[in-house]
């Protein structure tokens, strides 16, 4: 699963494959995006500035594309954290819905504790119940050999059925007609940016940005110190890069393998706080949207470095925020626009992702070496 | 007891709803036969169902909707064959890729052409694929249980069906007694084997990829033109997710995977009759447990408790030459 490195050229800067490539990729895939937006016929240009404005243009937007980013860092982690222990986690999407649970019957039972505490115990919660979520898959894949992927897609469904059940028949506030709980205590609130900025005298316009936009930033770091700066991301990074290696150093790849996962969907279950806690303060049917899909494009454009996570995330969070508003400008666009370039940024910068590493090599090598690229894949 | 009538109307649906996994896990089982992972099947049904119904309703014809059908469904097919096979990309990557850019797609397009919030135009019947009723179903109708059989379970389904379950021996017969069918065998198990025989692998891949994705074209035309009258936004639901756990239940094998969908086909109908009442021994089951029941059987299945399913040996891997 871990990306080939051997044939890579050896005389092209290091950061050729990193960023270099990565943007093309990232062209490519908004350059078949405009090709459709010009064959139903709009302006490409138009949407592009559309989808700017919309995301960046007032203090309100760049508040709610951080807010969308929050979401995306979480889940993007999720998929980062897994794949570098050389596990596709697809199950995101699962992990993040019943880490809400966690966080949701927190807030909903617990909300007679002093706000950091009920902070604590929600954040504990999510994650464990994330972290949970992805366990069984975890330990059939360690234990057993059962294909992490086709488990955890399994697990996404049998989430939302649970979730489902729960929210309809247990959890729903009394006399509601729509499947979601009550709404929280107000103490059961994450505080907004805008708040802690008029706080100290800042002026911000609302926004649902809240407090867990920093958590997911201090998870990025933590993240970054857990996998290059632990002997236990060492140990997964081993896993991930050859797992027989990893056993001849006397490594267990089904310890690793168990403790990226529940990582893993720790992160995932993260989410809930910005989404429940930050946004919504109820817990209610799909709010999980997707966005555990999205952290897939993310970890795959920010080549799974907590850095790249962070500028992926804000990326897509643009496109969220810019896309919604694309439907009151234009007739025949709709915000789904946003999901064609997901799913072409997942195609160009993750399974076509080394397509263009040998032309870019032969470009760099021809350029500046005046070799012909001659030492090239 | 429940009446023959209630057990007919069940089985009956059961086999309706069983189309669309039959068409959509065969082609996951060519495409993973022949090495290349697909969780794209949902994707490429979407894609078609979406083609279907927009041709049909422009042409008035259910069988130009189906070319068209499987016409996209291929295209989808294309790209991941370009991604995994000439390119060595990350099936489950360039799967999901398939998956989330048809839902866009679909709506997209949807949107533009029809401006009916992605919905397409409802279809006429002679837009759609109609019943076929055996002869003599009328007659046969009071013989006691053999009468209700053919009318109501054999008889009256729209010729997808048929075609459906006609693919299954048409695959069981390729895989196991044909030329094609034991390369296409070989290059999943050992592809280096293949090449070292002088045949291409990209070459067989790439025409398995192409029957997933004609065969995924049938299952999204069946559910917008046959089942259905329309297409609307994510019509597939998880169906194409539940015919890959089929395929995995059936153990990549076609009868064993009719089975698979037959069962999945059934749970589904049977939820919809379940609703509130109370069974034997277990008392109310509430519905979506039994929603979960195939993703549930498929976990169990892959933790290899009930004998292991092993997928083919080169599956998800590129083959690169001089590497194995």
């Amino acid at each position: 699963m871990k990306a080939e490195t051997l044939g890579a050229p050896q005389n092209v800067p290091w950061w050729i494959d990193p960023l270099l490539l990565t943007l093309c990729n990232l062209a490519l895939a908004f350059a078949f995006s405009a090709l459709l937006v010009w064959f139903i016929g709009e302006s490409p240009p138009a949407i592009a500035a559309e989808l700017l404005r919309g995301a960046f243009g007032s203090a309100e937007a760049v508040g709610y594309t951080l807010f969308y980013a929050t979401n995306f860092i979480f889940t993007g982690l999720a998929v980062a954290v897994a794949y570098h222990c050389g596990l596709f986690n697809i199950g995101g999407e699962g992990q993040a819905y019943i880490g809400g649970l966690g966080l949701g019957l927190v807030a909903l039972y617990m909300d007679a504790l002093p706000f950091p505490l009920l902070l604590l115990c929600a954040m504990l919660a999510a994650a464990l119940f994330g972290a949970g979520w992805s366990l069984v898959p975890a330990v059939l894949q360690a234990k057993r050999g059962s294909h992490v992927v086709i488990t955890t897609i399994m697990f996404n469904f049998i989430a939302a059925a649970l979730m489902n059940y729960l929210l309809v028949n247990v959890l729903i506030k009394p006399g509601s007609m729509s499947p979601e709980t009550r709404v929280f205590a107000d103490s059961a609130h994450l505080p907004m940016v805008h708040d802690l900025a008029a706080a100290v005298g800042l002026g911000l316009s609302a926004s649902p940005l809240n407090l867990s936009f920093f958590i997911a930033l201090l998870c990025c770091a933590a993240t970054w110190l857990f996998l290059w700066h632990t002997p236990w991301g060492y140990e997964v990074r081993t896993v991930g890069g050859n797992p027989r290696a990893a056993v001849y150093a006397g490594i267990s790849p089904s310890r690793c393998i168990i403790l990226a996962m529940c990582l893993s969907g720790g992160l995932a279950g993260l989410l809930s706080l910005n989404e429940i806690l930050g946004s919504q303060h109820r817990l209610l049917i799909e709010f999980t949207a997707g966005y555990g899909f999205v952290g897939i494009a993310v970890a795959l454009m920010g080549r799974s470095h907590p850095a790249g996570i962070v500028l992926a995330a804000i990326l897509f969070g643009a496109l969220y925020q810019g896309g919604a508003e694309l439907a009151y400008t234009f007739e025949r666009i709709s915000k789904d626009i946003v999901i064609v370039i997901q799913g072409l940024v997942i195609l160009f910068t993750g399974a076509l992702g080394f397509m263009l590493r040998p032309p870019l090599g032969a470009a760099w090598a021809k350029i500046f070496r005046g070799g012909g690229g001659r030492a090239v894949a | 007891m429940p009446s023959l009538e209630i057990v007919l109307s069940v089985l009956d649906s059961s086999v309706r709803l069983a189309v669309p996994l039959v068409f959509a896990a065969l082609a996951g089982l060519y495409s993973e036969r022949s090495g290349v992972v697909d969780i794209g099947l949902e994707g490429k049904m979407l894609a078609a169902a979406f083609a279907a119904a927009a041709a049909a309703g422009v042409t008035q014809s259910a069988w130009l909707g189906l070319c068209a059908g499987v016409a996209a469904s291929c295209a989808l097919a294309l790209v991941h064959g370009f991604a995994c096979i000439t390119h060595k990309g990350d099936h489950i990557v360039s799967g999901m890729a398939v998956n989330i850019l048809a839902f866009g797609l679909t709506v997209i397009l949807g949107v533009a052409w029809f401006a009916q919030g992605g919905r397409t135009p409802f279809l006429g019947s002679e837009a759609r694929f109609g019943a076929l009723v055996f002869p003599g179903a009328d007659a046969v109708a009071p013989l006691p249980l053999l009468g209700p059989v053919y009318r109501e379970l054999l008889s009256g389904h729209n010729i997808l069906v048929y075609l459906a379950f006609a693919c299954v021996g048409a695959t069981a017969w390729a895989l196991y007694r044909t030329r094609f069918g034991l390369r296409l065998r070989a290059v999943g198990e050992n592809p280096a084997a293949v090449d070292t025989a002088g045949i291409s692998v990209a070459f067989l891949r790439y025409r398995a990829v192409l029957i997933c994705g004609i065969l995924c074209g049938f299952a999204g035309a069946y559910l917008s033109t046959a089942q259905g009258a329309a297409f609307i936004s994510g019509m597939t639901a998880g169906k194409g997710f539940i015919a890959l756990a089929a395929m995995i239940f059936g153990k990549w094998r076609p009868w064993p995977v009719l089975s698979a969908c037959l069962l999945f086909g059934f749970f589904e109908a049977s939820a919809a009759h379940i609703q509130g009442v109370s069974l034997p021994l277990v008392g109310a089951v509430p519905v979506q447990a039994v929603q979960a029941l195939p993703y549930l059987f498929t976990v169990v299945i892959l933790a290899g408790f009930f004998g292991a399913a092993v997928a083919p040996r080169a599956a998800g891997k590129p083959y690169t030459r001089g590497e194995h």
